[in-house]
């Protein structure tokens, strides 16, 4: 981020109102406020709620309110769904085993999920973003892009003003804290919005981008995971600068499709635009075992419930999927995915555990697993799937 | 191992005994071909553990012996070879190399010990009858077409052929189904058939005898037992395990009653279906059939292309009646009804139309419709 100078332009998280230059605001004399010398030019939003489980459940339970709370499954092989701000301090971290967390921190307050709460107070955040704008791309509960570039926005307002109060409206109204990122695409939001948490108010402007990224790991980059980052290392590339100095024919020759994406990435680029109407990709459900499992029918029994579940999910929304995914992960935290194509789309849990119980059926050899799921992927509307059948649902004679 | 023997008919062997050959394996002995050169002949042997077709060619075995090759290099090989020429095999059981000469070509090949190769053919085949290759192919090819392919029903993936009784007559019938169109064939009974089990021909193994019906003029000799199946055509000798499954009860599916009747010239009409599909969508193939007395209507509509409709000539005599199906299904069935005029017997727009040859009724075709 740039330096906050005296010249820059800055809003007060207080009120919205805008100054220019550091100090308290002028107008409702408040001290939080967040300036950059291209605040007012930037109009792509991430906003990220701040460890929302276990925020939304200390909002319902202010005795909690300074306690370390753990969202997540305790004993067993639970692991951690959401760690508030007091307990992160001593180490637990999300998807950490729970035993784990609970030796780092054994004073935390375990909560089970509420799913169901936190649909509900995530339905009201968004209400809240729509009020804002209608370009609003969920990820998932607790975050979503927001486009509030001009001629976009329901407010003529400076993208920065609307976020302040968008800000403060999600504290006041539904009771938790948001960090929010500003920038000019989505990548950088994304990235903005991360540096200042929680309740953070981070810009990243166009002029600094490139220098921003240059000594972050390559790991920062949207869409480089563990084993591209290896694959990377083992060029002799860990940072995103020594990405910058390759030219770009060098990236489509080494990375293929992505490469090219990669190219404008590492110098700032991203031209994915918010997408409203992001369609699901596929619709799935795993479940982690309370011990591990090693026995084939045991497993494909287990399966059955996750297979149900997808369906209900699928009649919900109308959809039905062509290709059948099993996932298991060993032991060991090896992940494994295995696909079936079908002949024809299906939403019926029998067609999907069928399918899921065949491929499932090449994997348990033996081998422990310690978490199982099922999905389909390959989407089309309801109406497409489950052609008659001469031999009716339940031709598995 | 040493022989000479005439490419063309080298060739025309091993083309049937290496499209067994996976060409994804995991296990090295499995893409190879087994040669044996002995008393005046090589036979050929390839297998995937599920089919093994072992074939005999005439040479000049010079030295007997036996090896195995990479079937899919050898064939390549053989192939290129100029049109008429002769080939030297020769295999060195110290160098574990196959050597083939052809004119001024020399190649040198990796092999594997031969005794490492599986060997599938044998067990007890209790029950064996003579088929000729018409009849064979009648069974095959009219019911090919609706094998599924969907490995999850593993049970359907292949054609069933079992004895059954077809009005008092006991007939050999051969089913295939998809669980959207369903195929049955028959001819009479075969001497030395009565009492054998119901089995289900895996799709590769139909493949396979197919081709080698192409060049067979003779009797077929077919040996089965609960779960293996083997076919001898004169030179070629194709052994198959069967799958294990149970094959629905499909008399069931196969309605009796259906008396909404129609009848069509089968060419004009699947020209018709053809050209009114054109415009139906690649994903649904979905083509709607209006019938009123006198009149049939086929008419496709997508929200892509637009729409499509043209008037056919039928015998029609029923109530009216709107019903959908699958236009790639419909020309399936229409191209195996050998006579003419092709009847049509419906129920109502969700229940299965049955499908038969005006003249013959030894082959029935069902199909389901689509919701259109």
């Amino acid at each position: 981020m740039e330096a906050h100078d005296d010249q820059s332009p800055a809003v007060c998280r207080e009120c919205g109102a805008l100054g220019v230059g550091a100090g308290a605001c002028p107008a409702c004399g408040s001290e939080r406020r967040a300036g950059h010398a291209e605040l007012l030019d930037l109009s792509i939003a991430h906003i990220d709620c701040d460890a929302f489980y276990a925020s939304v459940e200390k909002r319902d339970n202010p005795a909690l309110a300074d306690k370390p709370v753990i969202i997540g499954h305790a004993g067993g092989r639970g692991v951690v769904t959401t760690a508030c701000y007091v307990a992160r301090r001593f180490g637990p971290r999300s998807a950490m085993p729970m035993f784990k967390a609970l030796e780092l921190c054994p004073s935390a307050v375990v909560i089970p999920p509420d799913m169901a709460k936190y649909k509900q107070v995530s339905a009201d955040i968004r209400a809240l973003f729509d009020k804002a704008s209608p370009l609003v791309e969920p990820l998932s509960l607790d975050e979503a892009y927001l486009d509030l570039s001009p001629g976009v926005r329901r407010v003529e307002r400076p993208a920065a003003v609307l976020l302040a109060r968008l800000a403060r409206a999600i504290r006041r109204e539904v009771g938790i804290t948001v960090s929010v990122g500003l920038s000019y695409n989505k990548f950088l939001a994304k990235m903005a919005s991360d540096l200042d948490k929680p309740d953070g108010f981070s810009v990243i402007g166009r002029r600094e981008a490139a220098r921003f990224l240059a000594p972050r790991p390559v790991t920062a980059l949207f869409g480089i995971g563990q084993a591209t980052a290896a694959r990377m290392a083992a060029q002799g590339i860990t940072t995103i600068a020594q990405l910058q100095s390759l030219p770009e024919a060098e990236f489509v020759a080494r990375w293929g499709r992505f490469g090219r994406r990669l190219a404008g990435m590492v110098h700032g680029i991203d031209l994915r635009p918010v997408n409203p109407d992001r369609p699901a990709k596929s619709v799935s459900t795993e479940t982690t075992f309370a011990r591990d499992i090693r026995d084939g029918k045991a497993l494909a029994e287990a399966l059955a419930p996750l297979a149900e579940g997808v369906a209900r999910r699928l009649d919900r929304a109308r959809l039905a999927g062509r290709t059948v995914v099993l996932k298991l992960k060993t032991a060991d935290f090896r992940v494994i995915t295995r696909h079936h194509r079908l002949t024809d789309p299906t939403g019926r849990a029998e067609t999907i555990l069928r399918a899921g119980r065949a491929l499932l059926g090449r994997q348990a050899d033996g081998r422990a697993f310690r978490l199982l799921g099922i999905g389909v992927a390959d989407l089309c509307p309801a109406e497409e799937a489950d052609p008659p059948d001469l031999f009716g649902r339940n031709h598995n004679l | 191992m040493k022989l000479t023997i005439e490419r063309a008919a080298l060739l025309k062997s091993l083309a049937h005994v290496q499209s067994v050959v996976e060409r994804r394996t995991t296990i090295p002995i499995l893409s190879n071909v087994k040669l044996e050169g002995r008393s005046g002949q090589l036979s050929l042997n390839a297998t995937d553990m599920d089919l093994d077709i072992i074939e005999a060619v005439p040479a000049d075995v010079v030295r007997p012996g036996a090896t195995t090759a990479p079937a899919h290099t050898f064939y390549e090989i053989v192939r290129k070879l100029p049109d008429g020429s002769q080939v030297e095999i020769e295999h060195d059981a110290e160098s574990g190399q196959l050597t083939l000469r052809s004119g001024r070509s020399k190649f040198s090949l990796a092999c594997l010990p031969v005794e490492d190769f599986p060997v599938l053919s044998g067990g007890d085949l209790p029950f064996s009858f003579a088929l000729s290759a018409a009849e064979l192919k009648t069974l095959i090819d009219r019911t090919r077409f609706a094998i599924s392919t969907e490995e999850t029903r593993y049970y359907l993936n292949g054609i069933y052929l079992h004895a059954a009784a077809s009005d008092g007559v006991d007939v050999l019938r051969a089913v295939a189904t998809d669980g959207h169109r369903l195929a049955r064939v028959e001819i009479t009974l075969p001497d030395g058939a009565a009492g054998m089990p119901g089995i289900i021909v895996p799709r590769k193994t139909v493949a396979e005898i197919r081709k080698l019906i192409d060049e067979t003029d003779g009797e077929i000799t077919v040996s089965l037992s609960e779960t293996k199946l083997k076919f001898a055509f004169g030179d070629a000798v194709l052994t198959s395990k069967l799958i294990d499954g149970t094959f629905p009860d499909y008399e069931r599916v196969i309605p009796a009653d259906n008396d909404k009747v129609l009848v069509v010239d089968c060419k004009s009409f699947a020209q018709a279906v053809d050209r009114v599909s054109a415009i139906s969508t690649e994903k649904s193939r979905a083509i709607k059939l209006a019938l009123e007395k006198g009149t049939a209507t086929l008419s496709a509509s997508s929200a892509e292309n637009g729409s499509a409709v043209e008037e056919i000539e039928a015998d029609y005599a029923s109530t009216p009646l709107e019903i959908g199906f699958n236009s790639r299904y419909l020309m399936d069935i229409l191209a195996q009804v050998e006579g003419e005029s092709a009847r049509f017997a419906m129920a109502d727009a969700a229940s299965p139309t049955v499908v038969r040859e005006v003249t013959d009724g030894g082959a029935i075709y069902v199909l389901m419709p689509m919701r259109v």
